[in-house]
């Protein structure tokens, strides 16, 4: 288990050197450089900022000084958003993401586990065939096309909520319903299949002959081993949940990681889309090791080797 | 070897009929069958040209002249439609090539090489899943620009992991077997080996992961479209037009529906006859039964 920790957290350090370093090479290939906005600077005046952000050093020390500041914690200043660091940015961004977020993970968990366990338990019933139906139709709704005519429907003909915005404490509802309605369909989808194959297995079997009710055979002894592809698909899709869907904080223009991203990958504003990716990737590596223990104490079968 | 030899069905003929046997897997087949049609001729033979404007119609209703009518613009939809569905539908194809060629060709190595190269090989691709992709990809959209060929190229890019893991999985069972031992021992040469022996007997699994990999791919097309990072207006994919109906759906739905329905069809056709290759071929590994 100790060896195991530690060689996920050697792997993950690895991934965040790998982000940094592919993230700080690819934005010094922007076009125009770091500090384009500026119009008619004095060359006196270009130099001194190239020396205040260090980009007149070669590419290696300037990769060094980068890492630097993520090891020491002793993050940059964004160039766009001036005087403010990127840990400022990514504190403004974050709780947005992740509010719609976890809104969504509930939503996809609430709607997606009982109606793959309800098509698992009546198999090749009408239950099943409607309940395998919305979740393929679910799989093949993209959020740019589900997000708009939700906003349409709940916010511009019924307007019970904001189309747009970050404003009211309900703004979460609609985003987070388009993010829960397509996971959904993919935990539907899971839950269904592993389900089924769990009830065939000869420890259910153990348990009925032991003379457990139905609902005890199927929520203590079935569902516990049949999460597990759930929860191997929950780690990734969690990490992508939470940092915020590029797409829906598009579609109701919510000031989250995304935007913040998107922006700053046109803007130039290097130092905002390394702290970003990097930020994404520590978020992507901790839910893999999170949902790789959970599955550990899930099942005595897997067992965590290095 | 046996007397009804002659009356059996070649494993690839078996599993054709196992996939027609199933009513939504031919649907699916025709209908993109279909669409691929609809899409190569259809802006040849419309009378319109996909970016021609008339502004005069602005947004019109479908008509005899527009059968789907025509967006702010007064372009005609149905052209534009297909036209888009020509450039999502070539993103698509060609992304899911790339990563097939990048995954076949990795999984290969890694497979025959085995042992340190083969961990180290495979420890590389856990940790490049870890990665944020798409932030990668938005990036490279950035410094390079958005040109046809590196949308495809980024997203093939990024999409080849799992198709290296199946293929290296695929060499690890063969290259052991007997045929390809009697191949070494009758004096093959390494290439010969991998050419004529290996690669015939990995193609099943990387056409039926491949199929599933093409829905994947549009989408990210669409979704780089739809941030404004991918295909360029005025020129067109189903991800411009969901954006632009998408901008315009408080005063004319019907240009986000259309798109969205001909795109969302189109996922469901080629998610259904992934599955059902996937069921047809490998009948081991259903899903269903």
């Amino acid at each position: 288990m100790i060896r195991f920790l530690v060689s996920r957290f050697v792997q993950g350090v690895v991934v965040i050197l790998a982000v940094i370093t592919i993230t700080f090479t690819l934005s010094q290939m922007v076009p125009g450089g770091a500090i384009r906005n500026e119009r008619n600077v004095s060359e006196e005046t270009r130099k001194a900022q190239e020396e205040y952000y260090g980009l007149n050093k070669p590419w290696i020390v300037r990769l060094g000084l980068q890492i630097k500041h993520y090891v020491t914690l002793d993050l940059p200043d964004s160039y766009h958003y001036k005087g403010r660091g990127v840990d400022e940015i990514i504190a403004s961004g974050f709780p947005v993401s992740a509010t719609v977020g976890l809104g969504g993970l509930l939503i996809a968990l609430v709607i997606g586990v009982p109606l793959g366990a309800i098509a698992a338990l009546r198999p090749n019933t009408l239950e099943d065939r409607g309940s395998t139906l919305a979740a393929t139709l679910g799989i093949c709704t993209p959020s740019m096309v589900l997000g708009p005519l939700i906003a349409m429907l709940f916010g511009l003909k019924l307007r019970w909520f904001n189309v747009a915005g970050w404003f009211d404490s309900s703004d979460w509802v609609l985003p987070a319903l388009t993010l829960g309605i397509i996971y959904s369909a993919y935990i539907a989808r899971l839950t269904r299949g592993s389900l089924r194959e769990t009830l065939a297995q000869e420890f259910i079997r153990t348990a009925r002959a032991k003379g457990a009710g139905e609902a005890s055979v199927v929520f203590l002894h079935a569902m516990k081993l049949a999460s597990l592809p759930v929860l191997n698909f929950l780690g990734p899709a969690a990490a992508g949940l939470l940092t915020g869907s590029f797409i829906v904080e598009t579609v109701f223009q919510l000031p989250g990681l995304g935007q913040f991203f998107i922006a700053a990958a046109t803007n130039g504003d290097h130092q905002l889309t390394i702290a970003i990716s990097t930020f994404y990737a520590a978020l992507i590596v901790s839910f893999n090791l999170l949902v790789d223990i959970l599955q550990a104490f899930l099942n005595p079968r897997i067992r965590l080797h290095a | 070897m046996s007397s009804t030899a002659s009356a059996s069905l070649s494993p690839s003929g078996a599993a054709w009929r196992r996939l027609m046997r199933h009513r939504m897997n031919a649907w699916a087949l025709w209908f993109l069958i279909a669409l691929v049609l609809l899409c190569l001729l259809g802006p040849m033979l419309s009378p319109y040209d996909q970016a021609q404007q008339n502004l005069e119609l602005k947004a019109s209703d479908p008509s005899v002249q527009h059968w789907l009518g025509t967006d702010p613009l007064g372009r005609d939809m149905l052209t534009r439609i297909l036209h888009g569905g020509r450039v999502s539908l070539e993103v698509g194809l060609l992304a899911t090539a790339v990563a097939a060629i990048i995954g076949v060709v990795y999984g290969m190595v890694s497979g025959l090489a085995g042992g340190r190269v083969d961990a180290a090989m495979m420890r590389l691709v856990d940790i490049l899943y870890a990665f944020p992709f798409i932030n990668f990809v938005i990036l490279l959209m950035v410094v390079f620009g958005r040109h046809f060929w590196l949308i495809f190229v980024a997203i093939g890019a990024v999409e080849w992991l799992t198709m290296a893991r199946v293929v290296r999985g695929q060499v690890l069972a063969l290259k052991n077997l007997e045929f390809v031992t009697a191949a070494r021992a009758s004096g093959a040469g390494f290439w010969h080996i991998v050419w004529k022996h290996l690669l015939p007997n990995v193609m099943g699994p990387v056409i039926i992961y491949a199929s599933l990999t093409v829905p994947g791919v549009m989408l990210l097309e669409a979704a780089l479209s739809f941030l404004g990072l991918g295909i360029q207006p005025p020129d067109a994919s189903w991800g411009v037009l969901i954006r632009e109906g998408a901008n315009a759906m408080e005063t004319y739905p019907w240009l986000l529906l259309y798109p969205g329905i001909f795109f969302s069809a189109t996922l469901l056709a080629l998610n259904l006859l992934g599955d059902g290759l996937r069921d047809a071929f490998d009948p081991k590994s259903m899903s269903q039964q």
